[in-house]
C-alpha cells in the first residue's frame, strides 16, 4: 500500500465571531499518497484557504486529527509546527510570495536558513535549483525586476530547497496570464512526473484542476466528491 | 546563522531608507551629546590633575577660610600674617615655607583701565624657588624677555594672554611701561600659559614691590609649604593646623584657616566635576530614551507593514525565536549604527569646543579625550537601546500566527 504523505481525519475548523460560531470546514477525511498530483477545486467561501491551512500545517483543527508522515501535528506547537513545515512541505502562493528585500537566490536559501543548512550547501542547492527553473541568470535580481512568471518560479525553487515531501500551491496560478500559468502548470506536472513530487493544489479553476490526477471538491466546508 | 539574520534585518533597513535614517537621528543626538560630554568632562578631569601634579603632590597650602569668590586669600576679614609663616616654617618635616600675596589692583595702559590681581614672588631665594616651580613662572617658561630676578622693584610680568588686545585695542609687548595704582612699571618678560588659569590671569611682581606699592607690611594672602620627602605629608599638615591653631588661639573646630593638600584639593575638584558630568549626561540621557520610543515606533510600523513577509518566512519554517531575532537585530542595528554615527558626531563636536575654547578662552583646561570604553561603551549602549525598544515589536511579530499574517 502507498505511503500516505498527509491524512486528515474528521477535521473540523471553527472561528467564533462574537457571539457566532463559524464552521469552516465540518468534518473533512482527506488522504494525499507519496507521488499523487491532487487539486482541491471549490468555489470562493467553500473553506478552500482553511483547508490548505490544515493540510499546509499552518494551522491545527478545532477538532479531528491531521497526520504528517503518520505524526499527528494537531497538538504540536507552532515552534514545533514551523520546523516541521520547513523541512517537509514546500509552499507556492497566489502571489508568489517572496521576500522583497532578499535577491532571487536568497530567497531560495531562505528556508535552508532556517533548517540551518550550512551556508556552501545552501549555495550549491539554490544554484542547482535555478538552473532548474531555468533562471540562473537572473540569481542576484530582486524579485521586483522580474516578471511575475519568473517570480513564480522563484517561488517553486524556493519550495523544493529543503527536499519536501510534499508541495502545496494555493492558486499558483492566479497572479499569472493565461500563457505564463500554463507553463507554470506545466512546469508542475513536469516535476511531479520526471521526479515524482508529490503536490497539493488549491484552485477554483476547473481547467487548472484538470492538470491534476485527482480532484477533491468542497463545497460548504466539506469534500462532496472525488474525481480521478 | 546569526550573520543571515543580520543580512535580512539590514536588508529591509536599506528598504526603507528615509525611515530609518529618521529613526536613527533620535539616538544620534543622544550619543553625541553624551559622548561629547564624558570626553570634555574627562579631559577637563585629566588637565585638572596634570595641574596638581604640576604643584606638586609635596606640597601644602594654607588660606584663610571664607566667602571665597576671588582666587585663594583675596577677600576675607581673616588674614594670614608673618608670625603665621614662622609658626609654619618651625613645623617639623617642613622643607620650606612661603607666603604669596594675592591682591586686587589697577592696571592702566594706552589710556585704559583694567583691574587684575597680582601675584608675589618671595625675596628669599629657597622661598621664592618654590613659588616660581608652583607657578610655573621659572626662565625655561618665558616666551619673550626674562623672568624677574629678586633685585627688580618696578617691574612685572604676565601670561601671554596679555599678549591679546585687553587695553583698548593693545596688548602688552616686553619694554612696555604699564601705570599700576599710579605707579610706573616696566614689562620685561610675557610667560607661556602656566595651565594654572589664576597665574595666567595675573601679573606676577616681586613681594617687595607690592608691599611697597600697596602698602601692605605683613599680611599674606597664601602660605605654602613643601614637605620634606622623607615625612609624611598628611602628618605634617596636621602638625601646621595645630601649631597655627595654637599661634593663633583658636580651639579645635573653630580654625579660621584651611590647609590643604593637593590630594584634598584635587578630591574635591574631581568630586565636583563628576557631579556636574553626571547630571548633564543625565539630560542627554533623556534623548536616548526619546530615540528609543522613536525605534519603537518604527519597528510596531514595521512589523504592521510586513506581516505578509512573517508569514511567509513562519510559513517556510521561521520557529518564533527565528523571527524575533531577525526583528531584534534590526532594531539593534537601528539604534547600533545611529550610535556610531552619534559618536562621529560627538567626538567632532567636543574637538570643536576643545578648539573654541583655547582660541577663546585661553584655556587649556578642557581637552576632550576619547578613552576606548566610552567608544565601545557607548555602541554597545545604542545597540542596546535599540534591541530594547525592538523588544515589545518583535515579541509581536514572532506571536502572528502564519495563518493571521498572510491573511494580509
Amino acid at each position: 500500500m502507498k505511503q500516505a504523505i498527509i491524512e486528515l481525519k474528521n477535521v473540523w475548523k471553527t472561528y467564533e465571531m462574537g457571539d457566532v460560531k463559524v464552521h469552516a470546514l465540518r468534518g473533512i477525511n482527506l488522504k494525499v499518497h507519496k507521488g499523487e498530483f491532487v487539486a482541491i477545486i471549490g468555489p470562493s467561501g467553500s473553506g478552500k484557504s482553511t483547508a490548505m491551512n490544515q493540510i499546509g500545517c499552518l494551522d491545527i483543527p478545532t477538532k479531528g486529527s491531521v497526520f504528517l508522515s503518520k505524526k499527528n501535528i494537531s497538538t504540536l506547537d507552532e515552534s514545533d509546527l514551523a520546523q516541521i513545515r520547513g523541512k517537509k512541505i514546500g509552499f507556492i502562493f497566489q502571489k508568489f510570495n517572496l521576500i522583497n528585500t532578499l535577491t532571487a537566490k536568497e530567497n531560495i536559501m531562505l528556508p535552508m536558513i532556517f533548517q540551518d543548512v550550512p551556508e556552501d550547501k545552501r549555495n550549491k542547492k539554490a544554484e542547482a535549483l535555478l538552473k532548474l527553473v531555468d533562471l540562473e541568470e537572473r540569481m542576484d535580481h530582486r524579485p521586483n525586476e522580474l516578471s511575475g512568471g519568473q517570480q513564480q518560479r522563484v517561488a517553486i525553487a524556493r519550495s523544493l530547497a529543503n527536499d519536501p515531501e510534499m508541495i502545496l500551491a494555493d492558486e499558483p496560478t492566479g497572479n499569472l496570464d493565461s500563457k505564463t500559468g500554463s507553463s507554470v502548470l506545466e512546469f508542475l506536472k513536469k516535476l511531479h512526473k520526471e521526479k515524482g513530487t508529490t503536490i497539493v493544489m488549491v484552485t477554483h479553476d476547473k481547467h487548472v484542476a484538470k492538470q491534476a490526477d485527482r480532484i477533491e471538491t468542497l463545497k460548504d466546508g466539506k469534500i462532496v466528491g472525488a474525481k480521478t | 546563522m546569526l550573520r543571515d539574520y543580520a543580512r535580512l534585518g539590514i536588508g529591509s533597513l536599506f528598504k526603507r531608507k528615509l525611515r530609518s535614517w529618521l529613526t536613527m537621528i533620535g539616538i544620534f543626538i543622544g550619543i553625541a551629546a553624551v559622548v561629547s560630554l564624558i570626553s570634555l568632562g574627562q579631559g577637563m578631569q585629566a588637565a585638572i590633575e596634570e595641574q596638581f601634579f604640576q604643584l606638586g603632590a609635596d606640597k601644602v597650602n594654607i588660606a584663610v577660610k571664607g566667602p571665597n569668590t576671588g582666587p585663594p586669600g583675596s577677600n576675607s576679614d581673616v588674614q594670614l600674617f608673618d608670625s603665621d609663616l614662622a609658626v609654619v616654617q618651625r613645623v617639623k618635616g617642613v622643607d620650606v615655607a612661603t607666603g604669596r600675596l594675592v591682591e586686587p589692583i589697577r592696571a592702566e595702559f594706552n589710556d585704559k583701565e583694567i583691574f587684575l590681581f597680582v601675584a608675589t614672588l618671595a625675596q628669599d631665594d629657597d622661598e621664592r624657588e618654590l613659588l616660581v616651580d608652583v607657578a610655573n613662572v621659572d626662565e625655561d617658561n618665558m616666551l619673550y624677555g626674562r623672568t624677574l630676578k629678586p633685585s627688580d622693584q618696578w617691574k612685572v610680568i604676565m601670561s601671554e594672554n596679555y599678549l591679546e588686545p585687553k587695553f583698548d585695542g593693545k596688548g602688552l609687548k616686553v619694554g612696555d611701561k604699564v601705570r599700576i595704582n599710579g605707579q610706573t612699571v616696566d614689562v620685561v618678560g610675557i610667560f607661556k600659559k602656566t595651565g594654572n588659569p589664576f597665574v595666567d590671569i595675573s601679573f606676577v611682581m616681586n613681594e617687595n614691590a607690592v608691599r611697597d606699592l600697596l602698602d601692605i607690611p605683613e599680611k599674606y594672602g597664601l602660605l605654602l609649604a613643601k614637605i620634606s620627602s622623607d615625612a609624611n605629608i598628611r602628618n605634617v599638615a596636621n602638625a601646621i593646623e595645630k601649631d597655627l591653631r595654637n599661634h593663633r588661639g583658636l580651639d579645635e573646630g573653630d580654625e579660621d584657616f584651611e590647609i590643604n593638600t593637593a590630594e584634598d584639593v584635587l578630591d574635591t575638584l574631581s568630586t565636583v566635576l563628576t557631579i556636574v558630568t553626571a547630571v548633564l549626561v543625565g539630560i542627554a540621557a533623556i534623548s536616548l530614551i526619546v530615540g528609543g520610543i522613536g525605534i519603537m515606533n518604527t519597528m510596531y510600523t514595521s512589523v504592521l507593514e510586513r506581516q505578509g513577509e512573517i508569514g511567509v518566512m513562519k510559513a517556510i519554517g521561521a520557529r518564533n525565536s527565528d523571527v524575533l531575532t531577525i526583528f531584534m537585530i534590526e532594531s539593534g542595528m537601528l539604534g547600533m549604527v545611529g550610535g556610531a554615527i552619534g559618536i562621529l558626531c560627538g567626538v567632532l563636536l567636543s574637538k570643536f569646543v576643545e578648539f573654541a575654547a583655547t582660541a577663546a578662552l585661553g584655556t587649556t583646561l578642557i581637552q576632550a579625550q576619547f578613552p576606548w570604553y566610552l567608544i565601545l561603551g557607548a555602541l554597545l549602549f545604542s545597540f542596546g537601546v535599540g534591541s530594547i525598544a525592538g523588544v515589545f515589536p518583535a515579541l509581536q511579530a514572532s506571536q502572528l500566527t502564519p495563518v493571521e499574517a498572510l491573511k494580509e
